[in-house]
């Protein structure tokens, strides 16, 4: 792999990651149980398309085959699809959402805050632009999940449900690979592994306030950073998401 | 318009009080939450304010039909933004209505169990993108031409609410043309989508002012009361006006073959709306009144866990620095 083929793969982790995610919290669009949720899950969604137009625009660029950020967003069947498997995961209740946001969030946070130190200038000011932004949701989702998981005993027990079943969904978030290898070696980005005890701190924290345990195993579910094997549900979501691009070609809207 | 048919409320208050509380709307003085107001403008005012805001929240789900199926990463962003406006707006209006002395949580309650009203526009669908388009465009542009005049409205907490949103909302029209524009300059296929949304969207639209001088009783009194500015037929002469020229520029068909410049009047004729399926949208029968009402129940009954925990958690935080002091 050259050090432009891993950078692209890189690329397109980060954009897809937001993409995926900002798909799956726009879906709440209208339906969430107050106002106030309904305009900060909005907000959340709007951000990260925002920062997807960014990534995904640099990615083309770095492919050279004269893609623009919609190609690759619209244009892509399921396996050339970079993002995590957490993010693709369907929204299930809002305590579910909020649970996944915020264990999405404290790595990406994590992450942005060391590529603003990135040897590619583009990437560090993506990042910078990013991390602001970021900084806010995971202020927020936390906030959130410390209220539902030390509120009632129903919300508790829906955090903890929450929690269970999207906790083995982390472990992606920091496996290396070769790609990771080559961003390293060339100052682009740093080793994920390298983020796991800062966010081991964060989360732990975060979840001893909201009195919910996090889970005994460590087993990871694993194949959508490198596309080897998604959920059942990314192609669902692309099917909904890529339709108009798909049903009338060179169509510009 | 987002109220329509607002029933104003009859009034039983001290002639000489109610004689000057209307000097005091003719001398172009706001009246503020703590004044004194006659029962009637209290009522009629919660009543077009709630049901303002209704249309605000409801509204969201015709346009957020189409948000995850947004053909471009940039039209998607610009239709959450606009989204997010629409819930911003129907928050301010809430807050403008709790003013008058009735709770957010009441006035849901009432949307819910179909005790308050919304604009009839949203029981229509949005059934391919250029709807979207279309919603910006016609529906916020027939919006407008009621919510600009409201900025004068005589009580203080409406008109400013009006103020702000009056800015988005002509942002949202320039996006619906723009979005509509680009679909009728594009390929057969989208040309089509927009002649489509506006041949459905046109005559919905119309009715959003509510029901003919002539068969509107509830106009007189909010007039005086400087709560409604402009009459239904007023207001719709005007949008029509406005927006035939609109749809010639994109160079689609008109969606109403009794569209004739009247040189006479100095204004476009048109074909009345059926009012008859207006009645019958109001009454609930529109083609979405049902799947609108029951996705905001939903929401609500769906969301009550999440409200008590978040409002369990704040008490417990509020006892234990109470406990710490």
């Amino acid at each position: 792999m050259t050090r432009d083929e891993a950078f692209l793969q890189f690329l397109l982790r980060m954009g897809d990651n937001t993409l995926v995610l900002g798909h799956r919290v726009s879906e709440w669009c209208g339906h969430a149980p107050v106002l106030e949720e309904d305009i900060a899950l909005a907000n959340t969604a709007l951000d990260l398309i925002g920062q997807t137009q960014m990534w995904l625009a640099l990615a083309g660029e770095v492919q050279g085959e004269g893609k623009s950020a919609d190609d690759l967003a619209f244009l892509r069947d399921a396996w050339d699809f970079r993002n995590v498997l957490l993010v693709e995961v369907p929204n299930g209740d809002f305590g579910r959402t909020l649970m996944r946001q915020f264990l999405f969030d404290a790595w990406h946070k994590l992450m942005l805050e060391r590529l603003m130190n990135s040897s590619d200038e583009r990437v560090a000011a993506i990042a910078a632009k990013a991390v602001k932004e970021v900084t806010y949701h995971v202020e927020r989702s936390r906030d959130t999940v410390v209220g539902l998981g030390d509120g009632t005993e129903e919300s508790h027990a829906r955090m903890q449900e929450a929690l269970d079943y999207l906790w083995p969904y982390v472990g992606e978030l920091f496996a290396a690979d070769a790609v990771d290898e080559a961003m390293v070696a060339a100052g682009i980005a740093p080793d994920p592994a390298s983020l796991r005890a800062d966010y081991d701190a964060l989360v732990g924290a975060a979840m001893a306030e909201a009195t919910l345990s996090l889970p005994k195993s460590d087993f990871a579910h694993k194949g959508g950073r490198n596309g080897r094997m998604h959920t059942e549900h990314l192609g669902h979501l692309l099917t909904q998401m890529q339709w108009l691009q798909r049903a009338y070609p060179g169509a510009t809207w | 318009m987002y109220a329509q048919m607002v029933k104003s409320e009859a009034t039983n208050d001290d002639p000489e009080r109610l004689a000057a509380f209307q000097a005091r709307i003719d001398a172009g003085e706001k009246i503020e939450p703590k004044d004194w107001m006659p029962e009637g403008y209290r009522k009629t005012l919660i009543r077009q304010i709630g049901q303002h805001a209704h249309s605000e929240i409801v509204g969201q789900l015709p346009e957020g039909n189409w948000i995850t199926r947004a053909p471009t990463l940039e039209r998607k962003a610009i239709l959450l933004a606009k989204v997010q406006d629409e819930a911003g707006h129907g928050l301010y209006l809430y807050c403008a209505a709790e003013t008058l002395g009735v709770s957010r949580d009441e006035l849901t309650e009432m949307l819910l169990d179909g005790r308050m009203k919304y604009s009839s526009i949203f029981n229509y669908p949005t059934l391919n993108w250029a709807d979207i388009g279309a919603v910006g465009w016609l529906v916020d542009g027939a919006a407008i031409m009621n919510q600009v005049p409201l900025q004068r409205t005589s009580f203080g907490p409406y008109s400013r609410a009006m103020i702000r949103i009056c800015k988005e909302e002509s942002f949202h029209q320039r996006q619906g043309y723009d979005a509509i524009r680009k679909m009728a300059e594009g390929t057969p296929e989208q040309r089509r989508m927009a002649q489509d949304a506006l041949n459905r969207l046109w005559f919905p639209s119309l009715m959003m002012f509510g029901p003919s001088d002539k068969d509107s009783v509830h106009s007189e009194q909010s007039m005086k009361w400087k709560i409604k500015m402009n009459t239904n037929d007023e207001l719709r002469q005007k949008f029509v006006d406005q927006t035939v020229p609109q749809i010639e520029f994109l160079g689609l068909d008109l969606p109403d073959p009794g569209i004739k410049w009247n040189e006479e009047r100095g204004h476009y004729d048109y074909t009345d709306p059926d009012w008859s399926e207006f009645y019958d949208v109001i009454k609930g029968n529109g083609p979405c009144n049902t799947d609108r009402l029951a996705a905001r129940n939903k929401a609500w009954d769906d969301g009550k866990w999440v409200r008590d925990g978040l409002l369990a958690h704040a008490r417990k935080k509020a006892a234990a620095r109470v406990a710490a002091e």
